[in-house]
């Protein structure tokens, strides 16, 4: 504090003439939108983390094959429901890079199991960039070299085999393929029917309107479970794994759409009379190029966030009617169709990593969740 | 009185409603080609055993099954007469269970009061952890008793219904020597009610409850956080806390009174999740509700106990909503009754 010779105070720190500018009009807030939603994202450090995880697990898709050191079928007679392996890097305190011990399977007569014997003394490197069985790269080149395998006479089972003798690991590499582009799929079926529905009723308003809401009110009310069953149920058996694949995707999507055509139907309710909805009608636009080009791309992001919510419960869902056995059947590999081999108490007891399925479905739910709940709140980027 | 009027209003609705929904409900269930008693005698003729296909035929002309769609839809549910007078749903009829040869009625007698007691007892579990962790986790917002509810929520959101179911009984049994499977010990079964069978209930519902309120809870949870938060936020709570009013007499008072109808309101959202669950976990845990049966009877095509089945879960899911609108018009005055005008 200083005074002037007049008698005036004047403050000592340095004077910002931005200080009271408002904030719209600085620099860093005229970036285009997305943007100023990124820099806003950025800084949720969970949900930057679980989309960056989900982007490698849908990169990581097509090239499951290569990575998987088995193919999903391949049978492993000699170790049926072997525990989880171990790949070390020392042996007897000296290194000699990642390596497994092999083992032996006897049969156990008295509880009729297998029980395992490993030989401690022959450490056995795994080989990389190996020859193994043939796998097609994304569904359509033709391949037989795997990222690492097990050594001749060495099994490597990560997460171990299951009842017959098949690698828990590279089947749930197999089955994310499916198990998480059944949401991708779902949530598409849902995006066309509710925004559809949702900005018809919203749009139009009327007779149109309070059909669609009743519509939307009754499919609301309904247990989606006992619906998903009926509707699987009617999924003719003789079907291959692709078709029911999609039609159980689609399944999955027609029970979802009422409560994204709500949302969108609430939004054009009151979007539809801004001046430019206006203006846009008296230039002789028709009302299919105004939802179009003027009222949903205010929204789209909206969209986007509540999608991402409710990918998971498709997730979700696929799995239940897998696992009851009216979803994806046996040659498809999927996670709900191997939980199915987890049904019962006893496998969980003597066989826990047949379960190991389940991690992946929580991490990826979650991964969504939080996402999806950041996105949400980084959309307004105004908002501090 | 205006409460009287909006309570039948809705009633109503609802009735229209269920009408719909039996319509789905039929048009679903025949979706796939055929039913149970045509491949019967398909089977039958293919095996070349002609005693049975004749009787078979004569079950099919005895439940409608020859008629037209629409005709059997409305002998079903018993708008229109059938081959023995006027005997659906309306009626007290529920049909015949080709699958269990046996009348419907008989199949789910007990277990629809099984499926009733599991699901309000779900209810009642999701209402009293919900409660009182969703108002800790927002007044305490941002501390580490937010996030651990924040946590253990999401966690049950992401675990799916049954794996829960499995893990907990294996545990449960193990250390807290629940019992496993079933809805009451064996010995119980057909006998009277005593206060031994009900206390057998009782320790048999806890894994199930549990079970199938917890994603129910998280959620719930979530949103009265959400709600109270926002609440919390304006400005006559600012005055409250100004006046000297004690932080957690403020909160009872003011906020948490407001933050309470979504609460209510949302058991629309929560009922027909909550149903849908119990009807999963009860097929994994072999509880007798009517889950098993109607997967038993989706799987076989046995079309009158299926469509039995759902009907009931969706009536079910509609008085439990009905219920709860009626109810939060009772707690809210602001709630106006009928259509708003727009």
């Amino acid at each position: 504090m200083s005074t002037l010779p007049d008698g005036r105070y004047i403050d000592d720190a340095p004077f910002d003439p931005d200080e009271n500018i408002n904030r719209l009009d600085r620099a860093d807030m005229d970036a285009p939108n997305w943007l100023l939603v990124w820099r806003k994202f950025r800084r949720h450090r969970l949900g930057l983390l679980s989309g960056a995880f989900l982007l490698f697990s849908y990169l990581m898709l097509p090239v499951a094959g290569f990575i998987a050191p088995y193919t999903p079928a391949e049978r492993n007679a000699d170790h049926l429901y072997a525990p989880p392996q171990a790949i070390k890097l020392f042996h007897e305190g000296r290194f000699v890079g990642p390596f497994v011990y092999p083992r032996t399977a006897t049969a156990d007569l008295e509880n009729f199991r297998w029980t395992y014997e490993t030989d401690r003394t022959r450490p056995m490197p795994l080989e990389f960039f190996c020859e193994g069985s043939e796998y097609r790269l994304a569904g359509l080149i033709r391949s037989d070299t795997h990222l690492f395998c097990a050594p001749q006479g060495a099994t490597v089972f990560l997460w171990g085999s299951d009842r017959l003798g098949r690698d828990v690991f590279s089947r749930i590499l197999y089955g994310a393929q499916l198990s998480l582009t059944v949401g991708l799929i779902g949530i598409t079926v849902s995006f066309i029917l509710g925004i559809g529905f949702g900005s018809i009723a919203g749009y139009f308003g009327g007779k149109t309107d309070w059909i669609i809401q009743r519509t939307i009110e009754i499919l609301r009310s309904l247990p989606e479970l006992p619906l998903w069953l009926a509707l699987s149920a009617a999924v003719p058996s003789n079907w291959g794994p692709v078709a029911v694949f999609f039609i159980i995707s689609i399944i999955l999507g027609i029970l979802d759409w009422p409560g994204l055509a709500r949302a969108v139907r609430s939004k054009f309710l009151s979007l539809r009379e801004e001046e430019y909805v206006r203006a846009a009608e008296m230039m002789g636009a028709s009302s299919g190029r105004v939802i179009r080009r003027h009222l949903l791309p205010n929204f789209v992001s909206h969209l986007i966030a509540s999608a991402t919510l409710s990918i998971p419960a498709m997730i979700l869902g696929e799995t239940a009617l897998s696992f009851l056995g009216l979803g994806l059947r046996a040659p498809a590999v999927s996670w709900g169709v191997m939980l199915n081999d987890a049904q019962n108490l006893a496998s969980i007891e003597i066989y826990p990593w047949t379960a190991i399925p389940m991690l992946p479905i929580i991490v990826v739910v979650l991964a969504f969740n939080f996402l999806g709940d950041d996105l949400r709140d980084s959309l307004d980027p105004y908002e501090s | 009185m205006t409460i009287l009027r909006y309570a039948i209003y809705r009633f109503l609705t609802m009735l229209l409603t269920l009408v719909v929904v039996s319509v789905m409900v039929f048009v679903i269930i025949n979706l796939p080609p055929g039913d149970y008693l045509s491949n019967q005698i398909n089977e039958l003729r293919a095996t070349g055993q002609s005693q049975g296909v004749a009787q078979a035929e004569f079950l099919r002309t005895e439940y409608a099954l020859d008629r037209p769609l629409w005709e059997q839809y409305l002998i079903w549910v018993g708008f229109a007469p059938g081959p023995n007078g006027f005997s659906g749903l309306l009626q007290g009829d529920f049909g015949w269970s080709f699958e269990f040869d046996q009348p419907v009625a008989d199949i789910v007698g007990g277990a629809l009061w099984m499926t009733v007691l599991v699901n309000l007892s779900a209810v009642l579990f999701v209402y009293m952890v919900a409660l009182p962790l969703g108002v800790i986790a927002a007044a305490r917002s941002k501390t580490w008793v937010d996030y651990t509810a924040a946590f253990v929520g999401y966690l049950g959101l992401a675990t799916p219904n049954f794996l829960l179911a499995l893990i907990l009984f294996y545990y449960g049994n193990k250390y807290f020597n629940l019992p496993i499977g079933g809805l009451m010990d064996p010995a119980f079964e057909g006998e009277p009610m005593s206060w031994e069978k009900v206390k057998s209930v009782l320790v048999h519902m806890i894994v199930p409850t549990f079970v199938i309120g917890t994603s129910g809870a998280a959620a719930m949870m979530q949103r009265l956080r959400a709600n109270l938060l926002d609440e919390l936020g304006k400005p006559y709570v600012e005055t409250a806390q100004a006046k000297g009013l004690s932080p957690s007499r403020m909160l009872t008072k003011y906020p948490l009174r407001m933050a309470f109808n979504p609460f209510v309101a949302d058991i629309g959202n929560l009922l027909p999740a909550m149903v849908s669950g119990s009807v999963l976990v009860s097929v994994v845990l072999g509880l007798q509700t009517i889950g098993p049966a109607l997967l038993a009877a989706l799987k076989s095509q046995d079309q009158f106990l299926a469509g039995f089945v759902l009907m009931f879960v969706a009536l079910l899911t509609l008085v439990g909503t009905m219920i709860s609108d009626v109810l939060l018009v009772l707690l809210d005055p602001r709630i106006r009754y009928g259509a708003r005008e727009t």
